[in-house]
């Protein structure tokens, strides 16, 4: 499950969480954004156990994407102990996504 | 663990894009066991633009990700089966073809169209890669309101970075479009529509040289291949349209390619494989439009059913 992050609950469920929190910047108007959805919520399942899954979209919250530089999107930022451990930038298959997600939770 | 499947499929079609869901379509009508492997989203490079207004039928622009949406309910209505998976390795075996995907399964299947597209080309310029996602883009439609009010550099003159600039102009302060020719590659019509911009600048014979910044893009430097005169242009924004490569890393050393990675294909669309077929943007020569693409997987389904007949 990816859960959708609203005013005022970034730092609770991202900033502090105990598990890596994996963060997509997304918004309506972005084709790509929409093609990777599925696949970051299948992801989501699959690493269930590693990592939390968590969407901001930038039109709603642009304080936290202007916060985090965000100047394109699709970005995927994972965040652990309240730190980026990894950025991606643009739209992945889900094997790339995996490579991705399995680098960083080695990192981390 | 490689996991193997049962089903034999007459066609199986590399890719989403609009030609690959054309192909199935017609594959679809033509009774073959049709799978269909897209690695993200049904859609292809349609998904990049926002508005669609060339391709017949529709009298009014509409919306890629409608169109995208229509081509696969079109494809699934005649029966094409599609999965999810990123095909890593096509092999042979008799007149089978067998492809792996990235999640490790093996699909057996008679023919196998390759539809699967390009992607954008980079500039290869200094400050490129380390900008990606700080203000290097390579989407208007994904990025662009997020440069509201701001100045930001359009690099190319084709038809693509026209209409992206198009499209730009409406959140960009100013824009600086950078061409490296004395005019622009992109139709009639869209240049009408450059020119007509209140907040444009174009600077003609030029090349960028690298992109400067700290955190994020600061400045972009630029030459006038004529006069070789240097110049650096304060913007946030680089935005790169110069062109596609194909994706056919996974097929290299296997059928074809031509210097710039494009599949080699007869004039049934026929790669150099027999029962391996390529349409749409990944075949070389191919006008680079939708209903260009269409056509080619079209044609790329009938090709297959003949084929097919010679081997049944």
């Amino acid at each position: 499950m990816v859960s959708e992050i609203t005013k005022g609950n970034f730092d609770e469920e991202v900033l502090k969480a105990e598990i890596p929190v994996l963060v997509d910047f997304w918004a309506d108007w972005c084709g790509p954004c929409r093609s990777i959805a599925p696949v970051v919520e299948a992801l989501s399942e699959d690493y269930r156990d590693k990592l939390k899954f968590a969407k901001v979209n930038v039109d709603d919250l642009p304080d936290i994407a202007s916060r985090y530089g965000i100047m394109s999107i699709p970005t995927i930022l994972i965040f652990h102990k309240g730190k980026i451990v990894s950025q991606v930038v643009g739209a992945q298959s889900k094997a790339q996504f995996k490579n991705i997600l399995d680098e960083a939770l080695k990192r981390k | 663990m490689r996991e193997f499947r049962d089903d034999l499929y007459d066609l199986a079609i590399i890719g989403a894009g609009p030609a690959g869901l054309s192909c199935a379509i017609y594959a679809g009508r033509a009774k073959l066991k049709t799978l269909v492997l897209e690695k993200s989203m049904p859609g292809g490079q349609l998904l990049l633009t926002e508005q669609i207004e060339n391709y017949p039928g529709f009298s009014e622009p509409v919306s890629s990700q409608e169109l995208a949406e229509r081509f696969r309910k079109q494809a699934e209505r005649f029966g094409a089966q599609f999965i999810e998976e990123e095909v890593m390795e096509i092999s042979l075996k008799s007149n089978e073809k067998i492809l792996t995907t990235a999640e490790e399964r093996v699909y057996k299947t008679l023919s196998v169209v390759v539809a699967t597209g390009a992607v954008y080309k980079e500039l290869g310029v200094p400050g490129e890669e380390d900008f990606r996602g700080r203000g290097v883009s390579y989407c208007g439609t994904c990025d662009g309101p997020l440069f509201q009010g701001k100045d930001i550099v359009v690099v190319g003159g084709g038809n693509t970075a026209l209409q992206e600039t198009i499209f730009l102009s409406r959140f960009a302060k100013k824009i600086t479009l950078i061409h490296r020719r004395d005019k622009l590659r992109g139709v009639k019509l869209l240049q009408d529509r450059i020119f007509a911009l209140s907040n444009l600048e174009v600077k003609w014979n030029s090349v960028v040289t690298r992109i400067n910044g700290k955190l994020k893009v600061e400045e972009v430097g630029i030459k006038n291949v004529k006069t070789e005169k240097e110049e650096y242009i304060p913007t946030e924004g680089v935005f790169i349209f110069v062109g596609i490569k194909p994706q056919t890393e996974f097929l290299s050393g296997f059928i074809n390619l031509d210097e710039n990675g494009f599949i080699v294909t007869d004039e049934t669309l026929g790669a150099s494989i027999k029962g391996i077929f390529a349409c749409g943007d990944v075949r070389k020569d191919n006008l680079k439009q939708i209903v260009n693409a269409c056509a080619e997987g079209a044609r790329a389904a009938v090709a297959v059913e003949g084929y097919l007949e010679t081997i049944k």
